[in-house]
């Protein structure tokens, strides 16, 4: 089990470890800056990309033996002249995803405005991937809710094929390729955005995709939080079924998947959607180990009373096993379970606004 | 020779002294700043070589009006000061 967390927020990275006492925070990095995205690696390495209001994206790395640097972030190529009905940025905006590519060194970046970057030297070095980001239907794609750029929320990794990846894009449903990044389709069917004009409410590329999570033993099983609802895959992205048992809301932003169990996930359900916080004032997640066919709410150690907390896209993660979970909130709240969920247990912290919550080994495979 | 002065607010992140450069324009004196300090032009300038959006230039007390392609003349002696446009919470 992972033994160690990290979370991002509004104002800085902190590293939280199991000691014999519970979860506690041991050390805290970049105080005072936003942390979008955050990856340990294999090796003892930590990845921290940055979002500075002023000053950009920024990628820093911390080495097996605690110093940090700072690598040259991912950047895109000079804007065509010709460009002008490109409605999306060519800079980096922010680094909203960071996940191991399946093969020693490789790390994928998800950005917004919807750069997908690739790195095969642990993070010193970024390469766009151009097919997706000189595709023409990606100036189809929309900004995201609080920002005006699309952005790549979910980079999903087939465990047994590195060359086959899953993009959840919002907005821009789920994007694929079976080749490493030569060639893409956006492939999502089954799912809908009530937002969209009559007519356009089933267009695959019009998906809200909130945040999107894959079985790592199963990898053809996805589960999706959707702006709209909760579906689920069973032929790794392709078609979608509706899971409206979820409860207590539809909404919401996160979800994790149980890495051996196709059955299991775990959400944190939110009040729909011009609100956006803990129904009734209520923290709970939602799990199901059917499929979907059911939830159970739980909210044993979690805030029952005036908690208006929210849980972004970022902020669940469950670890390895599938038994130790933890999710922070807007309200900085955090939260960790050592048995699937059944229960939560409250670090002794206030921390400023959580974007990101993962567990050191995000590398295994979780 | 102007002198381009960084807001000490990057202090944080990298060291920006002071520095004094030849350049008949803003972008040709912020690109000989950059030379030799490479990391600091992804502070200040976007991907595609603008200013970035949050972070404001003085030339002599006046602001700069071409953020995307830098081409506001500068003189000798002149100041060009760097700084954050304030912004959040």
């Amino acid at each position: 089990m992972a033994d160690r967390l990290h979370v991002g927020t509004r104002k800085g990275l902190f590293e939280l470890a199991r000691g014999p006492g519970g979860w506690d925070i041991v050390d805290a990095h970049f105080l005072g800056d936003p942390v979008s995205a955050v990856l340990a690696g294999e090796d003892g390495s930590l990845l921290a990309a940055l979002d500075l209001g002023h000053f950009g994206a920024k990628l820093w790395r911390r080495d097996a033996a605690g110093a940090w640097s700072e690598l040259a972030a991912p950047a895109f190529p000079p804007k065509p002249e010709d460009a002008t009905d490109d409605p999306h940025p060519w800079t980096l905006g922010r680094i909203w995803s960071l996940q191991p590519g399946g093969v020693p060194g490789r790390i994928w970046a998800g950005s917004m405005p919807g750069g997908l970057f690739r790195s095969d030297d642990g993070g010193t070095t970024w390469q766009l991937n151009e097919p997706l980001w000189r595709m023409p239907d990606r100036k189809r794609w929309m900004g995201v809710a609080g920002g005006e750029q699309p952005g790549i929320s979910a980079v999903l990794v087939d465990p047994g094929n590195p060359d086959r990846l899953r993009l959840g894009v919002s907005t821009a449903g789920v994007w694929a390729t079976d080749d490493g990044g030569d060639s893409w389709s956006v492939i999502n069917h089954g799912m809908r955005n009530n937002y969209m004009p009559p007519g356009q409410e089933g267009d695959p590329i019009a998906q809200d995709i909130h945040q999107m999570a894959q079985c790592a033993a199963h990898p053809e099983i996805l589960w999706c939080q959707h702006h709209n609802g909760v579906f689920r895959s069973e032929d790794a992205g392709a078609n979608w079924r509706e899971v409206t048992a979820i409860r207590p809301s539809n909404f919401g932003f996160a979800v994790v998947a149980h890495p051996r169990d196709p059955g299991t996930a775990w959400f944190v359900p939110a009040d729909k959607d011009e609100r956006r916080y803990a129904p009734a004032g209520r923290v709970v997640v939602a799990r199901t180990r059917n499929g979907g066919a059911s939830f159970e709410v739980l909210d044993r150690g979690l805030p029952q009373r005036h908690a208006y907390d929210l849980v972004w896209r970022h902020a669940l993660a469950v670890d390895a096993t599938g038994e130790r979970l933890a999710f922070g909130s807007t309200s900085g709240g955090l939260w960790v379970s050592e048995d699937g969920g059944d229960g939560w247990s409250a670090p002794e912290a206030r921390l400023p606004p959580v974007a990101c919550v993962r567990f050191a080994d995000a590398w295994a495979g979780a | 020779m102007a002198t381009v002065h960084f807001t000490r607010a990057l202090e944080r992140f990298l060291d920006a002294p002071s520095a004094t450069v030849e350049g008949a324009t803003l972008g040709e004196a912020l690109a000989a700043v950059f030379a030799g300090r490479p990391v600091l032009r992804g502070y200040v300038l976007d991907d595609q070589g603008a200013l970035r959006r949050h972070v404001a230039v003085f030339i002599n007390g006046s602001l700069v009006r071409d953020r995307e392609r830098l081409t506001d003349p500068v003189g000798r002696d002149d100041e060009i000061h760097v700084f954050q446009a304030l912004s959040g919470g």
